[in-house]
């Protein structure tokens, strides 16, 4: 007799995934948006992190490692970690990657503006970051590939026109923790599998840590609140506490700007955002 | 029906590029011919692609046009079913099917249900149509359904009823969920609908579902004809590009047929008097009330999507 499927109860998160299809998905979406916008290929910035890594070994899968180039980008209050781990995932690779040192400019920022907080310079670091992503992209006739997965953009954990700025994301809709199951399926080195998750904007720096729970814990939550739509009351009664899935709610609402496009005033008969509706692979 | 041979035409259209469309539709109808297909079947929205927003008016056709000509002429050599933008009377554009044989129009099918919840805009972009009818093809009766018209079973029924016994649905379905040991759940959930939908109307299914990549939507393919028992017959993998034939006996409808003969007892006076009390009940009409348990469901306002004709 066939054994009867185990109930799926409806309060329980799903981050199940299969690595291979995925990645085969993510692999034919590069490949169509670099194409038809008819760029020679991405342009990544390497933080030895997990998500820039998964993305630039889907990036490899996708266009071969000849069209990728993966830019490193320290600072110099980085971990050394972040770029030995930059360059191992070159290495690993064998795609063509450069360092520039945004210490100078990043100071010469500073000079002039007199950032008062570290999250300023911070914000500050990861838009000089994204600039010379930019120029890069624009030097070679490539695509930024975006980094931020699902965790970080549904809780506005990211710079608005720093990290978050892309052209495309592949990892958009993946959660950190499914993130990290492709990265293992990928063969992404252990080190930079395992290591505890940082921004690395200041020395010891911890996402887990500033948030205040774990990547672990805050899927499971999100999975529930944004991909099941259950309530507020249905996630306390899974187990989450009150307190977390507040702030978790506060964070998400708090962060929407993050996820769209600058508001316009509507004053014609066909505005840009609300009726000229066009999607951006327009004719393509 | 007489036993043919059906090409599922799993293609990634081009967004907006008509021209271009037309064109991956030659390549792949002379493709087809080669393998000795009799019927080819394209996706839903074959010739213009899906997420087209503001650009339906641009890429719509008009039945008897000189662009529904050149679509027409695909047929010449071998039966073809196309989706396009159909610009209707009244300037009402319809997500539309051709059934298309020797270079002439045999029927068009106008999408009934057009989703609009959740990833989907539908009804925002399209007029819907307005009836289910089955059609006389030199393979037999036939009916077209797209996409959502198969989750809502009446259509399927109506088709069955008049007497189709092949049913073709070109479908634009996108990726949903990769989980792992089941694959696409969305390939998998329209394969189960295709083969209960089969088996309850005793018919063959044809589906034939689009890849490729739009603004981040992926089209999940797995494209595949459900025969009248219910079984699954010559998929194609999802996510890739692909032609596969399948021949769908006549012998296998015959047998179903003998075997379940549904369709026979299906009782035409009681689902008839059933619908018309629920009809009352739901607009409020004299004799609604009558022998009611409860409430009929809420339903849009009369009429609406229904043009007198």
């Amino acid at each position: 007799m066939r054994k009867t499927p185990r109930p799926v109860a409806a309060t329980e998160p799903d981050l199940g995934l299969d690595p291979e299809l995925t990645t085969r998905i993510l692999r034919g979406f590069i490949r169509s948006e670099v194409h038809r916008a008819g760029m020679a290929g991405v342009v990544i910035g390497l933080s030895g992190g997990l998500d820039s890594s998964v993305a630039a070994f889907l990036a490899v899968r996708a266009l071969g490692p000849e069209s990728v180039r993966g830019v490193v980008l320290p600072y110099r209050s980085s971990h050394p970690d972040s770029s030995a781990h930059a360059e191992l995932v070159l290495g690993k690779l064998g795609i063509v990657g450069e360092r520039l040192e945004i210490t100078p400019v990043v100071e010469a920022f500073s000079a002039l503006s007199r950032p008062g907080s570290r999250l300023r310079l911070g914000n500050a670091m990861a838009r000089i970051r994204m600039i010379l992503l930019y120029d890069r992209s624009a030097e070679i006739g490539a695509l930024v590939l975006g980094t931020s997965n699902k965790t970080e953009l549904l809780l506005g954990y990211g710079t608005l026109h720093g990290d978050l700025a892309s052209a495309i994301n592949p990892l958009g809709d993946l959660y950190k923790t499914q993130v990290r199951a492709l990265a293992e399926h990928l063969g992404v080195p252990r080190a930079i599998r395992e290591k505890a998750p940082s921004a690395d904007l200041w020395p010891r720096q911890s996402d887990e840590a500033e948030l205040g729970f774990t990547y672990e814990t805050v899927d499971r939550l999100l999975a529930l609140l944004v991909d099941a739509r259950v309530s507020r009351r249905s996630a306390i009664a899974a187990g989450f506490a009150p307190r977390l899935v507040d702030d978790v709610i506060r964070r998400i609402v708090r962060s929407q700007f993050k996820r769209r496009l600058p508001l316009i005033a509507k004053l014609s008969t066909r505005s840009i955002g609300w009726d000229f509706r066009y999607p951006r692979d327009w004719k393509s | 029906m007489k036993t043919l041979r059906v090409a599922l035409a799993q293609i990634a259209p081009k967004l907006g590029q008509l021209e271009e469309n037309l064109d991956l539709h030659a390549r792949t109808l002379r493709h087809a011919r080669r393998e000795k297909a009799d019927l080819v079947v394209f996706p839903e929205l074959s010739l213009t692609g899906y997420l087209l927003r503001d650009q339906v008016p641009d890429v719509s056709v008009r039945a008897g046009s000189p662009w529904f000509r050149k679509i027409a002429a695909l047929s010449r050599g071998v039966d073809v079913v196309v989706g396009f933008v159909e610009e209707t009377a009244g300037h009402r554009y319809c997500n539309a099917a051709a059934f298309l044989s020797r270079g002439r129009l045999v029927h068009i099918h106008r999408k009934v249900y057009l989703p609009t919840y959740g990833m989907f805009d539908e009804g925002r972009d399209f007029a819907a149509g307005d009836r289910v009818r089955a059609f006389p093809t030199r393979f037999g009766p036939v009916g077209v359904l797209i996409c959502e018209d198969l989750w809502h079973p009446m259509c399927a029924w109506l088709l069955a009823q008049q007497g189709a016994e092949i049913l073709i649905a070109p479908s634009c379905g996108p990726t949903r969920g990769a989980r792992s040991g089941r694959g696409i759940t969305s390939v998998a959930v329209w394969h189960d609908l295709l083969c209960v939908t089969a088996r309850f109307q005793t018919s063959f299914i044809v589906y034939v579902n689009r890849v490729g990549y739009e603004d981040g939507l992926s089209f999940g393919g797995g494209s595949t004809v459900a025969d009248p028992f219910g079984r699954l017959v010559g998929s194609l993998p999802p996510i890739e590009e692909g032609l596969a034939t399948v021949d769908l006996d006549a012998e296998v409808l015959r047998r179903a047929r003998t075997a379940y003969p549904l369709l026979r007892d299906e009782n035409l006076d009681l689902m008839y008097r059933e619908l018309q009390r629920l009809r009352d009940l739901r607009y409020d009409l004299p004799g609604g009330a009558e022998g009611s348990v409860g409430r009929a469901q809420p339903g849009p306002a009369r009429g609406k999507g229904a043009s007198a004709r």
